[in-house]
Protein backbone atom coordinates (compact mmCIF):
# COMPACT_ATOMS: atom_id res chain seq x y z
CA UNK A 1 0.00 0.00 0.00
CA UNK A 2 1.18 3.17 -1.35
CA UNK A 3 1.46 6.24 0.53
CA UNK A 4 0.68 9.74 -0.52
CA UNK A 5 3.69 12.39 -1.02
CA UNK A 6 2.72 16.24 -0.30
CA UNK A 7 4.72 19.11 -1.22
CA UNK A 8 4.96 21.29 2.11
CA UNK A 9 8.05 23.57 1.24
CA UNK A 10 9.62 25.00 -1.25
CA UNK A 11 13.38 27.09 -1.07
CA UNK A 12 15.33 28.92 -4.17
CA UNK A 13 17.89 30.52 -5.03
CA UNK A 14 17.92 31.63 -8.92
CA UNK A 15 18.97 33.91 -11.40
CA UNK A 16 15.45 36.13 -11.09
CA UNK A 17 15.79 35.97 -6.84
CA UNK A 18 17.46 35.09 -4.18
CA UNK A 19 14.46 33.11 -2.63
CA UNK A 20 10.98 31.51 -3.80
CA UNK A 21 8.85 34.93 -3.89
CA UNK A 22 11.35 37.34 -5.73
CA UNK A 23 11.70 34.67 -8.31
CA UNK A 24 8.16 33.64 -8.58
CA UNK A 25 6.92 37.67 -8.60
CA UNK A 26 10.03 38.58 -11.68
CA UNK A 27 8.44 35.16 -13.65
CA UNK A 28 5.43 36.25 -13.73
CA UNK A 29 6.80 40.28 -14.59
CA UNK A 30 7.77 38.32 -17.42
CA UNK A 31 11.64 39.27 -16.47
CA UNK A 32 14.55 37.83 -17.71
CA UNK A 33 17.68 36.43 -15.20
CA UNK A 34 19.80 36.52 -18.30
CA UNK A 35 22.86 39.22 -19.12
CA UNK A 36 26.26 39.24 -19.87
CA UNK A 37 28.63 37.14 -18.24
CA UNK A 38 30.26 38.56 -14.95
CA UNK A 39 31.38 35.52 -13.06
CA UNK A 40 35.03 35.26 -15.61
CA UNK A 41 36.22 36.82 -17.97
CA UNK A 42 34.36 35.36 -21.24
CA UNK A 43 36.17 37.46 -23.90
CA UNK A 44 37.55 34.43 -25.78
CA UNK A 45 34.22 32.75 -25.56
CA UNK A 46 31.60 32.38 -28.15
CA UNK A 47 29.29 32.54 -25.90
CA UNK A 48 29.10 35.51 -23.51
CA UNK A 49 25.83 35.47 -21.95
CA UNK A 50 24.41 33.52 -19.40
CA UNK A 51 21.90 33.31 -16.52
CA UNK A 52 23.78 34.19 -12.77
CA UNK A 53 22.82 33.93 -9.46
CA UNK A 54 23.04 38.18 -8.70
CA UNK A 55 24.05 39.29 -5.23
CA UNK A 56 24.54 35.87 -3.60
CA UNK A 57 26.19 35.99 0.09
CA UNK A 58 27.36 32.49 1.24
CA UNK A 59 28.15 34.26 4.37
CA UNK A 60 24.59 34.77 4.96
CA UNK A 61 23.99 30.92 5.24
CA UNK A 62 27.48 29.40 6.48
CA UNK A 63 29.58 29.90 8.66
CA UNK A 64 33.16 31.43 6.86
CA UNK A 65 35.22 27.94 7.34
CA UNK A 66 31.99 26.19 5.42
CA UNK A 67 32.19 29.08 2.62
CA UNK A 68 36.12 28.32 2.84
CA UNK A 69 35.79 24.38 2.33
CA UNK A 70 32.44 24.65 -0.41
CA UNK A 71 31.78 25.15 -4.03
CA UNK A 72 29.22 27.51 -4.99
CA UNK A 73 26.56 24.54 -5.74
CA UNK A 74 27.18 23.58 -2.68
CA UNK A 75 26.26 27.11 -0.97
CA UNK A 76 23.46 27.20 -3.34
CA UNK A 77 22.29 24.21 -2.09
CA UNK A 78 22.61 24.62 1.77
CA UNK A 79 20.55 28.61 1.35
CA UNK A 80 17.87 26.90 -0.37
CA UNK A 81 17.34 24.09 1.53
CA UNK A 82 17.45 26.26 4.84
CA UNK A 83 14.45 28.27 2.99
CA UNK A 84 12.47 25.25 1.81
CA UNK A 85 12.49 24.24 5.61
CA UNK A 86 11.37 27.44 6.81
CA UNK A 87 8.74 27.45 4.28
CA UNK A 88 7.90 24.55 5.58
CA UNK A 89 7.35 25.38 9.51
CA UNK A 90 9.89 22.63 9.71
CA UNK A 91 12.92 22.78 12.63
CA UNK A 92 15.88 23.62 10.97
CA UNK A 93 17.69 20.99 13.33
CA UNK A 94 15.67 17.68 12.98
CA UNK A 95 15.96 15.28 16.17
CA UNK A 96 15.25 11.96 17.18
CA UNK A 97 12.82 9.95 15.24
CA UNK A 98 12.23 12.68 12.87
CA UNK A 99 15.69 12.92 12.26
CA UNK A 100 16.34 8.98 11.83
CA UNK A 101 13.10 9.29 8.95
CA UNK A 102 14.25 12.37 7.26
CA UNK A 103 16.64 12.49 4.31
CA UNK A 104 18.06 14.38 1.20
CA UNK A 105 17.82 13.54 -2.41
CA UNK A 106 20.03 16.58 -3.95
CA UNK A 107 21.06 15.93 -7.90
CA UNK A 108 23.40 17.31 -9.67
CA UNK A 109 24.95 17.26 -13.41
CA UNK A 110 28.18 18.88 -13.35
CA UNK A 111 29.20 19.24 -9.17
CA UNK A 112 31.99 21.64 -8.02
CA UNK A 113 33.49 22.05 -11.61
CA UNK A 114 34.91 25.63 -11.09
CA UNK A 115 36.71 24.25 -7.47
CA UNK A 116 37.86 21.58 -9.70
CA UNK A 117 39.16 24.14 -11.96
CA UNK A 118 41.28 25.99 -9.42
CA UNK A 119 42.76 22.62 -7.77
CA UNK A 120 44.18 21.43 -11.10
CA UNK A 121 45.70 25.01 -11.93
CA UNK A 122 47.48 25.76 -7.86
CA UNK A 123 48.49 21.93 -8.56
CA UNK A 124 49.87 22.67 -12.10
CA UNK A 125 51.10 25.60 -10.45
CA UNK A 126 52.76 24.94 -7.46
CA UNK A 127 53.35 21.10 -7.83
CA UNK A 128 50.87 18.40 -5.98
CA UNK A 129 52.18 18.56 -2.14
CA UNK A 130 51.99 22.44 -1.82
CA UNK A 131 49.14 23.04 -4.32
CA UNK A 132 46.61 20.94 -2.92
CA UNK A 133 44.46 22.05 0.09
CA UNK A 134 41.84 20.23 2.36
CA UNK A 135 38.74 21.55 1.32
CA UNK A 136 39.19 20.72 -2.35
CA UNK A 137 37.31 17.09 -2.71
CA UNK A 138 34.94 18.07 -0.24
CA UNK A 139 34.13 21.16 -2.33
CA UNK A 140 34.73 19.26 -5.71
CA UNK A 141 32.64 16.09 -5.06
CA UNK A 142 28.75 15.80 -6.18
CA UNK A 143 27.78 14.07 -3.02
CA UNK A 144 28.51 16.94 -0.55
CA UNK A 145 25.57 18.84 -2.05
CA UNK A 146 23.39 16.86 0.26
CA UNK A 147 26.20 15.65 2.78
CA UNK A 148 26.48 19.33 3.56
CA UNK A 149 22.38 19.43 3.71
CA UNK A 150 22.31 16.65 5.94
CA UNK A 151 24.62 17.67 8.14
CA UNK A 152 23.13 21.65 8.50
CA UNK A 153 19.65 19.84 9.36
CA UNK A 154 20.44 16.86 11.08
CA UNK A 155 18.91 14.89 8.31
CA UNK A 156 20.09 11.29 9.22
CA UNK A 157 17.70 8.77 6.87
CA UNK A 158 18.56 8.28 2.85
CA UNK A 159 20.93 10.69 1.05
CA UNK A 160 21.71 10.54 -2.23
CA UNK A 161 22.96 12.49 -5.13
CA UNK A 162 21.78 11.70 -8.52
CA UNK A 163 23.53 12.73 -11.26
CA UNK A 164 21.95 12.67 -14.42
CA UNK A 165 22.65 15.49 -16.21
CA UNK A 166 19.84 17.46 -17.04
CA UNK A 167 17.19 15.73 -15.32
CA UNK A 168 19.20 15.20 -11.86
CA UNK A 169 16.81 17.48 -10.35
CA UNK A 170 13.69 16.01 -11.81
CA UNK A 171 15.34 12.36 -10.93
CA UNK A 172 16.17 13.51 -7.44
CA UNK A 173 12.48 14.39 -6.81
CA UNK A 174 10.88 11.72 -8.32
CA UNK A 175 12.94 9.32 -6.39
CA UNK A 176 12.44 11.02 -3.19
CA UNK A 177 8.11 10.13 -3.91
CA UNK A 178 9.22 6.85 -4.12
CA UNK A 179 10.98 6.47 -0.71
CA UNK A 180 7.91 8.24 1.10
CA UNK A 181 5.69 6.17 -0.63
CA UNK A 182 7.47 3.12 0.51
CA UNK A 183 7.42 4.13 3.98
CA UNK A 184 11.59 4.72 3.76
CA UNK A 185 11.07 7.85 5.30
CA UNK A 186 8.14 10.85 6.61
CA UNK A 187 10.53 13.87 5.60
CA UNK A 188 12.73 14.33 2.37
CA UNK A 189 14.66 17.46 0.85
CA UNK A 190 14.44 17.07 -2.91
CA UNK A 191 15.92 19.15 -6.05
CA UNK A 192 18.64 19.98 -7.09
CA UNK A 193 21.62 22.59 -7.32
CA UNK A 194 24.18 23.49 -10.25
CA UNK A 195 26.74 26.45 -10.27
CA UNK A 196 29.43 25.98 -13.26
CA UNK A 197 29.22 29.23 -15.02
CA UNK A 198 32.91 28.95 -15.99
CA UNK A 199 35.12 29.05 -19.12
CA UNK A 200 35.17 24.93 -19.21
CA UNK A 201 31.57 24.48 -19.01
CA UNK A 202 31.27 27.24 -21.60
CA UNK A 203 33.59 26.54 -23.94
CA UNK A 204 32.43 22.67 -23.94
CA UNK A 205 28.71 23.33 -24.84
CA UNK A 206 29.75 25.57 -27.19
CA UNK A 207 32.17 23.10 -28.95
CA UNK A 208 28.22 21.07 -28.88
CA UNK A 209 26.93 24.27 -30.74
CA UNK A 210 24.37 23.96 -27.66
CA UNK A 211 24.49 27.36 -26.56
CA UNK A 212 23.11 30.54 -27.92
CA UNK A 213 25.07 32.77 -29.45
CA UNK A 214 22.58 36.21 -28.98
CA UNK A 215 25.33 37.83 -27.21
CA UNK A 216 24.24 41.38 -28.17
CA UNK A 217 20.57 41.02 -26.96
CA UNK A 218 20.54 38.58 -23.65
CA UNK A 219 17.32 38.84 -22.75
CA UNK A 220 15.91 37.44 -25.70
CA UNK A 221 18.14 34.89 -26.01
CA UNK A 222 16.19 32.00 -24.24
CA UNK A 223 13.60 31.19 -26.93
CA UNK A 224 11.85 27.81 -26.46
CA UNK A 225 9.24 27.32 -28.93
CA UNK A 226 10.37 29.94 -31.02
CA UNK A 227 11.52 29.88 -34.87
CA UNK A 228 14.42 31.96 -33.82
CA UNK A 229 16.00 29.61 -31.26
CA UNK A 230 19.24 29.01 -31.68
CA UNK A 231 20.60 27.16 -28.37
CA UNK A 232 19.87 27.17 -24.34
CA UNK A 233 21.44 30.24 -22.16
CA UNK A 234 23.58 28.21 -19.55
CA UNK A 235 22.38 28.94 -16.34
CA UNK A 236 23.10 27.97 -12.41
CA UNK A 237 20.88 28.43 -9.20
CA UNK A 238 19.11 26.17 -6.69
CA UNK A 239 15.49 24.48 -5.96
CA UNK A 240 14.39 22.40 -3.24
CA UNK A 241 11.33 21.03 -2.49
CA UNK A 242 10.07 19.33 0.98
CA UNK A 243 8.59 16.14 0.39
CA UNK A 244 6.28 15.02 2.99
CA UNK A 245 4.07 12.00 4.07
CA UNK A 246 0.76 13.68 3.45
CA UNK A 247 -0.58 12.47 6.77
CA UNK A 248 2.19 13.34 8.77
CA UNK A 249 2.12 16.57 7.03
CA UNK A 250 -2.13 16.91 7.81
CA UNK A 251 -1.44 15.99 11.30
CA UNK A 252 1.10 19.29 12.10
CA UNK A 253 -1.38 21.38 10.19
CA UNK A 254 1.50 21.86 7.39
CA UNK A 255 0.52 24.00 4.17
CA UNK A 256 0.39 21.55 1.41
CA UNK A 257 1.01 23.52 -1.77
CA UNK A 258 0.32 20.07 -4.20
CA UNK A 259 0.52 16.27 -4.06
CA UNK A 260 2.98 14.24 -6.28
CA UNK A 261 1.02 11.81 -7.81
CA UNK A 262 3.15 10.02 -10.45
CA UNK A 263 6.74 9.51 -11.71
CA UNK A 264 8.72 7.56 -14.48
CA UNK A 265 12.11 7.52 -16.06
CA UNK A 266 12.92 6.23 -19.07
CA UNK A 267 16.08 6.21 -21.74
CA UNK A 268 15.79 6.51 -24.91
CA UNK A 269 19.09 4.58 -25.34
CA UNK A 270 19.49 6.49 -29.04
CA UNK A 271 22.26 9.14 -29.21
CA UNK A 272 24.96 10.65 -26.40
CA UNK A 273 23.16 14.39 -26.86
CA UNK A 274 20.12 14.00 -29.23
CA UNK A 275 16.72 13.39 -27.96
CA UNK A 276 14.54 10.73 -29.35
CA UNK A 277 10.98 10.67 -29.74
CA UNK A 278 10.12 7.48 -27.57
CA UNK A 279 11.99 8.15 -24.88
CA UNK A 280 9.87 10.94 -24.16
CA UNK A 281 6.63 10.04 -25.31
CA UNK A 282 7.22 6.25 -23.42
CA UNK A 283 8.26 8.40 -20.15
CA UNK A 284 5.25 11.30 -20.07
CA UNK A 285 2.67 8.12 -21.10
CA UNK A 286 4.14 5.83 -17.89
CA UNK A 287 3.99 9.21 -14.97
CA UNK A 288 0.58 9.77 -16.59
CA UNK A 289 -0.22 5.61 -15.59
CA UNK A 290 1.47 5.82 -12.54
CA UNK A 291 -0.69 8.88 -11.76
CA UNK A 292 -3.70 6.88 -12.41
CA UNK A 293 -4.92 9.94 -14.58
CA UNK A 294 -5.92 10.35 -18.33
CA UNK A 295 -3.99 12.73 -20.88
CA UNK A 296 -7.30 15.12 -20.46
CA UNK A 297 -6.95 15.13 -16.99
CA UNK A 298 -3.51 17.43 -17.27
CA UNK A 299 -4.33 21.30 -17.93
CA UNK A 300 -0.81 22.67 -17.79
CA UNK A 301 2.82 20.76 -19.06
CA UNK A 302 5.86 22.60 -17.50
CA UNK A 303 8.14 21.74 -20.38
CA UNK A 304 11.66 21.06 -20.23
CA UNK A 305 11.80 23.74 -22.97
CA UNK A 306 15.56 24.50 -23.30
CA UNK A 307 15.56 26.57 -26.54
CA UNK A 308 17.37 24.26 -28.51
CA UNK A 309 16.11 23.34 -32.43
CA UNK A 310 16.35 19.77 -31.37
CA UNK A 311 14.42 19.76 -27.79
CA UNK A 312 11.54 21.93 -28.57
CA UNK A 313 10.56 20.22 -31.65
CA UNK A 314 10.89 16.68 -30.44
CA UNK A 315 9.29 17.67 -27.24
CA UNK A 316 6.91 19.38 -28.88
CA UNK A 317 5.84 15.91 -31.31
CA UNK A 318 5.96 13.69 -27.68
CA UNK A 319 3.48 16.05 -26.51
CA UNK A 320 0.98 15.70 -29.49
CA UNK A 321 1.63 11.72 -29.65
CA UNK A 322 0.75 11.37 -25.71
CA UNK A 323 -2.06 13.73 -25.69
CA UNK A 324 -3.27 13.29 -28.80
CA UNK A 325 -6.62 15.20 -29.14
CA UNK A 326 -6.06 17.10 -26.13
CA UNK A 327 -2.89 18.45 -26.95
CA UNK A 328 -3.54 21.73 -28.23
CA UNK A 329 -6.12 22.28 -25.01
CA UNK A 330 -3.21 22.33 -22.76
CA UNK A 331 -0.97 25.06 -21.66
CA UNK A 332 2.67 24.67 -22.08
CA UNK A 333 5.28 26.68 -20.77
CA UNK A 334 9.30 26.92 -20.56
CA UNK A 335 10.69 28.90 -17.49
CA UNK A 336 14.10 28.48 -19.14
CA UNK A 337 12.83 31.35 -21.11
CA UNK A 338 13.27 33.52 -18.16
CA UNK A 339 15.86 31.59 -16.12
CA UNK A 340 18.17 29.90 -18.75
CA UNK A 341 19.35 26.03 -18.21
CA UNK A 342 20.58 25.50 -14.57
CA UNK A 343 21.56 21.44 -16.38
CA UNK A 344 21.08 19.46 -12.84
CA UNK A 345 19.27 22.13 -10.63
CA UNK A 346 16.44 22.55 -13.09
CA UNK A 347 14.41 19.79 -12.52
CA UNK A 348 14.39 21.20 -9.17
CA UNK A 349 13.95 24.68 -9.81
CA UNK A 350 10.71 24.07 -12.07
CA UNK A 351 9.19 21.78 -10.06
CA UNK A 352 8.79 24.23 -6.81
CA UNK A 353 7.85 27.23 -9.22
CA UNK A 354 5.36 24.23 -10.77
CA UNK A 355 4.09 23.61 -7.32
CA UNK A 356 3.68 27.57 -6.57
CA UNK A 357 1.53 27.49 -10.09
CA UNK A 358 -0.61 25.04 -9.27
CA UNK A 359 -1.07 25.91 -5.44
CA UNK A 360 -2.31 29.89 -6.56
CA UNK A 361 -3.82 29.50 -9.78
CA UNK A 362 -1.46 31.20 -11.87
CA UNK A 363 0.60 29.82 -14.81
CA UNK A 364 4.41 31.09 -16.23
CA UNK A 365 4.83 32.28 -19.37
CA UNK A 366 7.36 31.31 -22.00
CA UNK A 367 9.14 34.57 -23.12
CA UNK A 368 10.68 35.47 -26.26
CA UNK A 369 7.92 33.94 -28.07
CA UNK A 370 7.53 35.88 -31.15
CA UNK A 371 7.43 34.40 -34.04
CA UNK A 372 6.27 30.38 -33.25
CA UNK A 373 7.84 27.75 -34.85
CA UNK A 374 5.75 26.30 -37.66
CA UNK A 375 5.99 22.53 -36.62
CA UNK A 376 5.80 23.83 -32.52
CA UNK A 377 1.91 24.81 -32.85
CA UNK A 378 1.15 24.26 -29.32
CA UNK A 379 -0.43 26.89 -27.04
CA UNK A 380 3.26 28.05 -24.85
CA UNK A 381 1.57 30.97 -23.23
CA UNK A 382 3.24 33.05 -24.59
CA UNK A 383 4.99 36.41 -22.95
CA UNK A 384 2.14 36.75 -20.34
CA UNK A 385 1.50 34.04 -17.43
CA UNK A 386 -2.44 32.90 -17.28
CA UNK A 387 -4.47 32.77 -14.22
CA UNK A 388 -5.94 29.18 -14.71
CA UNK A 389 -6.98 26.85 -12.01
CA UNK A 390 -5.26 23.90 -12.95
CA UNK A 391 -6.33 20.30 -11.65
CA UNK A 392 -3.21 18.38 -12.36
CA UNK A 393 0.10 19.62 -14.33
CA UNK A 394 2.93 17.19 -16.17
CA UNK A 395 6.61 17.79 -15.50
CA UNK A 396 9.22 16.63 -18.15
CA UNK A 397 12.78 16.96 -18.04
CA UNK A 398 15.04 15.34 -20.89
CA UNK A 399 18.70 15.02 -20.18
CA UNK A 400 21.82 14.05 -22.21
CA UNK A 401 22.43 10.11 -22.22
CA UNK A 402 19.07 9.97 -23.75
CA UNK A 403 17.43 9.77 -19.87
CA UNK A 404 14.04 11.05 -19.20
CA UNK A 405 11.71 11.95 -16.42
CA UNK A 406 8.06 13.06 -15.85
CA UNK A 407 6.26 13.99 -12.81
CA UNK A 408 2.38 14.29 -12.32
CA UNK A 409 1.64 17.18 -9.38
CA UNK A 410 -2.05 17.44 -8.73
CA UNK A 411 -3.73 19.81 -6.19
CA UNK A 412 -4.93 18.40 -3.10
CA UNK B 1 61.21 34.14 19.16
CA UNK B 2 62.05 35.37 15.51
CA UNK B 3 59.64 37.45 14.84
CA UNK B 4 59.72 37.11 11.08
CA UNK B 5 58.35 33.72 11.48
CA UNK B 6 56.26 34.26 13.75
CA UNK B 7 54.83 37.23 11.81
CA UNK B 8 53.94 34.95 8.97
CA UNK B 9 52.90 31.97 11.10
CA UNK B 10 50.26 34.19 12.54
CA UNK B 11 49.53 35.58 9.24
CA UNK B 12 48.79 32.10 7.80
CA UNK B 13 46.71 31.26 11.47
CA UNK B 14 44.05 34.10 10.86
CA UNK B 15 43.46 33.64 8.00
CA UNK B 16 42.76 29.85 8.25
CA UNK B 17 41.08 30.43 11.32
CA UNK B 18 38.59 32.94 9.69
CA UNK B 19 39.88 35.79 12.17
CA UNK B 20 41.51 39.49 11.34
CA UNK B 21 45.35 39.31 11.80
CA UNK B 22 45.18 41.51 14.60
CA UNK B 23 42.77 40.03 16.45
CA UNK B 24 44.40 36.38 16.62
CA UNK B 25 45.12 36.03 20.18
CA UNK B 26 48.84 34.74 21.18
CA UNK B 27 47.43 32.46 23.95
CA UNK B 28 44.43 31.53 21.98
CA UNK B 29 44.13 27.68 21.23
CA UNK B 30 42.87 26.00 17.80
CA UNK B 31 39.67 25.13 19.92
CA UNK B 32 39.11 28.63 20.14
CA UNK B 33 38.25 29.43 16.99
CA UNK B 34 36.34 26.19 16.17
CA UNK B 35 38.47 25.01 13.63
CA UNK B 36 37.28 21.34 12.67
CA UNK B 37 39.64 18.49 11.45
CA UNK B 38 39.78 20.05 7.84
CA UNK B 39 40.97 23.20 9.06
CA UNK B 40 43.77 22.10 11.06
CA UNK B 41 44.93 19.84 8.19
CA UNK B 42 44.42 22.53 5.78
CA UNK B 43 46.62 25.04 8.08
CA UNK B 44 49.31 22.54 8.10
CA UNK B 45 49.58 22.44 4.79
CA UNK B 46 49.94 25.73 4.37
CA UNK B 47 52.34 26.33 6.68
CA UNK B 48 54.61 23.58 4.85
CA UNK B 49 53.81 25.53 1.54
CA UNK B 50 55.02 29.04 3.12
CA UNK B 51 57.89 27.47 4.73
CA UNK B 52 58.73 24.91 2.61
CA UNK B 53 58.91 22.41 4.60
CA UNK B 54 57.01 18.78 4.55
CA UNK B 55 55.72 18.29 8.34
CA UNK B 56 55.30 14.63 9.33
CA UNK B 57 51.66 13.83 10.27
CA UNK B 58 52.06 12.59 13.65
CA UNK B 59 53.79 15.90 14.17
CA UNK B 60 51.10 17.92 13.12
CA UNK B 61 48.71 16.49 14.97
CA UNK B 62 49.87 17.55 18.21
CA UNK B 63 49.79 21.25 17.27
CA UNK B 64 47.10 22.80 19.21
CA UNK B 65 47.34 26.83 19.59
CA UNK B 66 49.07 29.54 18.17
CA UNK B 67 52.45 29.39 20.67
CA UNK B 68 53.14 25.57 19.51
CA UNK B 69 52.67 26.54 16.19
CA UNK B 70 54.95 29.21 16.04
CA UNK B 71 57.46 26.88 18.36
CA UNK B 72 57.14 24.31 15.91
CA UNK B 73 57.84 26.07 12.87
CA UNK B 74 60.60 28.29 14.07
CA UNK B 75 62.15 24.84 15.39
CA UNK B 76 62.02 23.22 11.53
CA UNK B 77 62.57 26.43 10.06
CA UNK B 78 66.14 26.59 11.54
CA UNK B 79 66.39 23.14 11.09
CA UNK B 80 65.58 23.30 7.51
CA UNK B 81 68.44 25.83 6.68
CA UNK B 82 71.52 24.54 4.71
Amino acid sequence: MTRRVAITGVGLVTPLGLDAEATWHGLLEGRSGVGAISQFDAAGCQTRIAAEVKGFEPSRYLSAADVRATDRFQQLALAAAQMALRDAGLPARFEGELAERSGCYLGTGIGGLTTLQRAFESVAKKGPRHGSSAYFLPAIIANLGSGRVSMAHQLKGPSLTHSTACASGAHAVGEAMRVIQHHGAEVMLAGGSEACINQLCVAGFNALQALSLRNDAPERASRPFDAGRDGFVLGEGAGLLVLEELEHARRRGARVYAELTGYALTSDAHHPTAPSLDGPVRCMALALRDARRSPADIGYVNAHGTSTRFNDLNETQAIKQVFGAHAPRLAISSIKSALGHSLGASGGVELALSALALARGVLPPTLNLEQPDPQCDLDYLPGRPREQAVGALLKNSFAFGGVNASLVMERV
Amino acid sequence: MNTDIAQRVKRILAEQLNVAPEALRDDATFDDYQADSLTRIELMLRLEEEFQLEIPRDDATRLEDVKGAIAFIEARAVAARP
